[in-house]
C-alpha cells in the first residue's frame, strides 16, 4: 500500500533529513519525492510504500504527527488512493 | 507521482475549506425482528442493531485517518418502524427507547427510520404508530422520526397532512423545556427516499438489502472558495466550476462509501451528493449563492441562482459516482447555515421565498422556527404546500418547522451543535383550517399515468 506524505512549514535545514530519518526507522520506503517552495512555504510531498512497513498508516500518520509538531512544520500521511479518486477520470 | 497541485488542492479542501464527508450511514432492515409482543420485538431489534452496526464508529474513524477526509457523523438507518410495531399498537414507545438505547451503545450520532409510509392510506396501526411519535421523540436523545404524506404516483394523504400538524404541535409542546427540539428530529415527506442517509429523514426502506452502506458527501465550503477564483465569469463558467468541483467531492464520497462497505461486511448502497452546510463560517449554502452575485439570500435571483448550484451539483456528482441517490441536491436548512440565519435576521429571506427555493432543490422548509402559537392546521397548510411542490414536481419535498413554544417573530432559538440556531419567522397570519379539515385523498397529477 502507498501512501503521501506532505510536509508543508517555514523552510529551515534538516526537515528532509529528520522526515526521512523516521520513515526509514519504521521501514518505510521512499519511491519518489519533490520538494518545491510554495508561497513563500516549503512543501515537500513523498510517495511511500508501506507494504514492508513496522506499523499501520494511522500510526504512521501519529507518528509524523508529532514529529511535525516538534520541529513546527505540518505533515499529512494520506492513502494514495484519495488523491487517484479525486483527481484523475 | 501524483500532480503536486492536485495533492495540495485536496490538503487545502480539508484544511481551509470544511471539506468532509457529512455521514456514513448503516441501514438495517429489522423485519427479521418483528414479534406479536413490544418487548420481544424491541430486544430483537436493539441485539441486531447492536450486532450490525457495531464497528461502524471505528471504521469511519479509521477511514477518516487513512484517506485525511474527516467524517463527522456516523448514522444508522432502519426499516420503517411502523411496520414493526402493527401487533402491539399503543406500546410503541417500548421499541422507541429500545432504538435509543442501540444509537448509544454503538456511538452513532442519530438513528433513523422511526417512520410511517402513508403516503395512499393510513392503517389503524399506523395512525397509532404516528401519535407514538410526540412522546417517542421527548423520551429519547438519538432517535429521528419521518412521515412520508404523498408522492406523485399516490397524491396527498390530507388525512395524514392534517394529522401532521396536529403532532408536530404536540411533540413541540411536551419538548416545551428545550425549546420545542423534538421537532428537529421531526420530518414530514412528500416522495420520501429509501436509501437517503442524512437525518432526520433517513431510513431504510423495504425495497433495500439487508445491511446496506449510504454515505453523504458535503463541501459548500469548497464549492464557495471555488466560485470565488473567477469572479465575474458567465453563468455557464460558474456551472461548469460547481460541477467539477462536486466531482471531486463526490469521487471522495465514493472512494469512503465502498471502503467502508467492505470493512462493514455490508452492500454499497448510494452516494448522496447534497451541499449540507453547517452553521460555522465557510460552510455556508448561503454565501454560495451569494458569491455567484446576490446582495443576500432572499434576493430576487435566489430561486434561479439555487436552480443552476443544484443542477450543476448533480451533474458533476453523477458521473463521479456509480450509484447516485438519497436527497442529492443542495439544502436549505435555515438554522444550520450561517448565511441562512443571517438573512432570516435581517428579514432577506422569508418563508414564502423558501417555498419558492425548494421547488428547484432538495429538500424543502427546512429547520425554520415559527411561532408556538401558529395554529395546527396552518402547519398542515405548510405541509400540503410543500407535498404539492413535491408532488407536481416529481421530486422529494419536506417540512421540518419548530413551533417554539411561548416564542413569537423576533425571538431567537438555539438548538446547538450542528441544528444550529435561529430566529422565530413570521408565518402568514391568516389560516387554512376549513381545507385542511377536509381531510381525504388528494387524486395524483395526470402526468403520473406513465404506465
Amino acid at each position: 500500500m502507498r501512501a503521501i506524505v506532505t510536509v508543508i512549514g517555514k523552510d529551515k535545514a534538516g526537515i528532509i533529513a529528520k522526515v526521512s530519518t523516521a520513515l526509514a526507522e519504521n521501514s518505510v520506503n521512499i519511491e519518489d519525492i519533490s520538494q518545491t517552495i510554495v508561497q513563500g512555504n516549503f512543501t515537500m510531498l513523498m510517495l511511500c510504500d508501506l507494504s514492508g512497513a513496522k506499523l499501520t498508516l494511522k500510526e504512521l500518520k501519529n507518528n509524523l504527527l508529532e514529529l511535525g509538531e516538534k520541529i513546527g512544520v505540518s505533515i499529512h500521511v494520506q492513502h494514495e488512493d484519495i488523491f487517484n479518486a479525486m483527481h484523475k477520470i | 507521482m501524483l500532480n503536486r497541485n492536485e495533492i495540495l488542492e485536496t490538503i487545502n479542501m480539508v484544511e481551509k475549506e470544511h471539506f468532509d464527508v457529512r455521514t456514513i450511514t448503516m441501514g438495517i432492515s429489522l423485519i427479521p425482528c418483528i414479534r406479536d409482543d413490544a418487548e420481544k420485538t424491541a430486544t430483537l431489534c436493539y441485539d441486531r442493531i447492536c450486532k450490525k452496526a457495531k464497528n461502524i464508529v471505528k471504521v469511519a474513524e479509521d477511514l477518516g485517518a487513512e484517506y485525511g477526509i474527516p467524517i463527522i457523523n456516523k448514522r444508522v438507518s432502519i426499516t420503517p418502524a411502523s411496520l414493526l410495531t402493527s401487533s402491539f399498537s399503543g406500546k410503541e414507545v417500548v421499541l422507541a427507547k429500545a432504538l435509543d438505547r442501540a444509537a448509544k451503545t454503538v456511538g452513532v450520532d442519530f438513528l433513523g427510520g422511526y417512520s410511517a409510509l402513508v403516503h395512499k392510506g393510513m392503517t389503524s396501526y399506523e395512525k397509532s404508530f404516528i401519535e407514538s411519535i410526540p412522546e417517542a421523540l421527548s423520551v429519547t436523545d438519538r432517535m429521528c422520526s419521518s412521515v412520508n404524506v404523498g408522492s406523485s404516483k399516490a397524491g396527498i394523504n390530507m388525512d395524514a397532512v392534517r394529522l401532521m400538524g396536529k403532532i408536530i404541535k404536540q411533540t413541540a409542546e411536551v419538548t416545551k423545556d428545550r425549546d420545542g427540539f423534538g421537532c428537529a428530529k421531526l420530518v414530514v415527506f412528500c416522495n420520501a427516499v429509501e436509501d437517503n442517509p442524512f437525518m432526520a429523514g433517513a431510513f431504510h426502506g423495504v425495497g433495500e438489502g439487508e445491511t446496506v452502506i449510504n454515505v453523504g458527501v458535503s463541501g459548500p465550503g469548497v464549492v464557495h472558495h471555488a466560485l470565488k477564483s473567477i469572479k465575474g465569469a458567465s453563468i455557464d463558467e460558474v456551472a461548469e466550476t460547481i460541477k467539477k468541483t462536486a466531482f471531486k467531492i463526490t469521487r471522495a464520497g465514493q472512494l469512503i462509501a465502498k471502503e467502508a462497505s467492505k470493512r462493514l461486511n455490508a452492500e454499497f448502497g448510494i452516494v448522496d451528493l447534497s451541499l449540507a452546510p453547517t452553521p460555522v463560517m465557510g460552510d455556508s449554502v448561503a454565501h454560495i449563492l451569494e458569491e455567484i452575485g446576490l446582495d443576500s439570500v432572499g434576493a430576487h435571483g435566489t430561486t434561479a441562482a439555487l436552480a443552476m448550484l443544484n443542477d450543476a451539483v448533480k451533474k458533476g456528482g453523477v458521473m463521479a459516482s456509480s450509484n447516485v441517490g438519497g436527497l442529492s441536491g443542495a439544502f436549505i436548512p435555515v438554522s444550520e447555515d450561517i448565511g441562512m440565519i443571517n438573512a432570516a435576521k435581517s428579514g432577506a429571506i422569508t418563508l414564502s421565498k423558501l417555498e419558492a427555493m425548494t421547488c428547484v432543490c432538495s429538500v424543502g422548509i427546512d429547520m425554520v422556527a415559527i411561532p408556538g402559537d401558529t395554529p395546527d392546521t396552518t402547519i398542515s397548510g405548510m405541509i400540503a404546500d410543500e407535498a404539492a411542490i413535491g408532488m407536481i414536481n416529481n421530486k422529494t419535498t419536506a417540512v421540518r418547522v419548530i413551533p417554539v413554544p411561548n416564542k413569537g417573530v423576533g425571538d431567537f432559538v438555539e438548538f446547538g451543535g450542528l441544528l444550529g440556531s435561529a430566529p422565530i419567522m413570521a408565518v402568514s397570519p391568516y389560516g387554512c383550517s376549513p381545507f385542511i379539515e377536509r381531510g381525504g385523498r388528494m387524486p395524483a397529477p395526470i402526468h403520473s399515468n406513465k404506465n
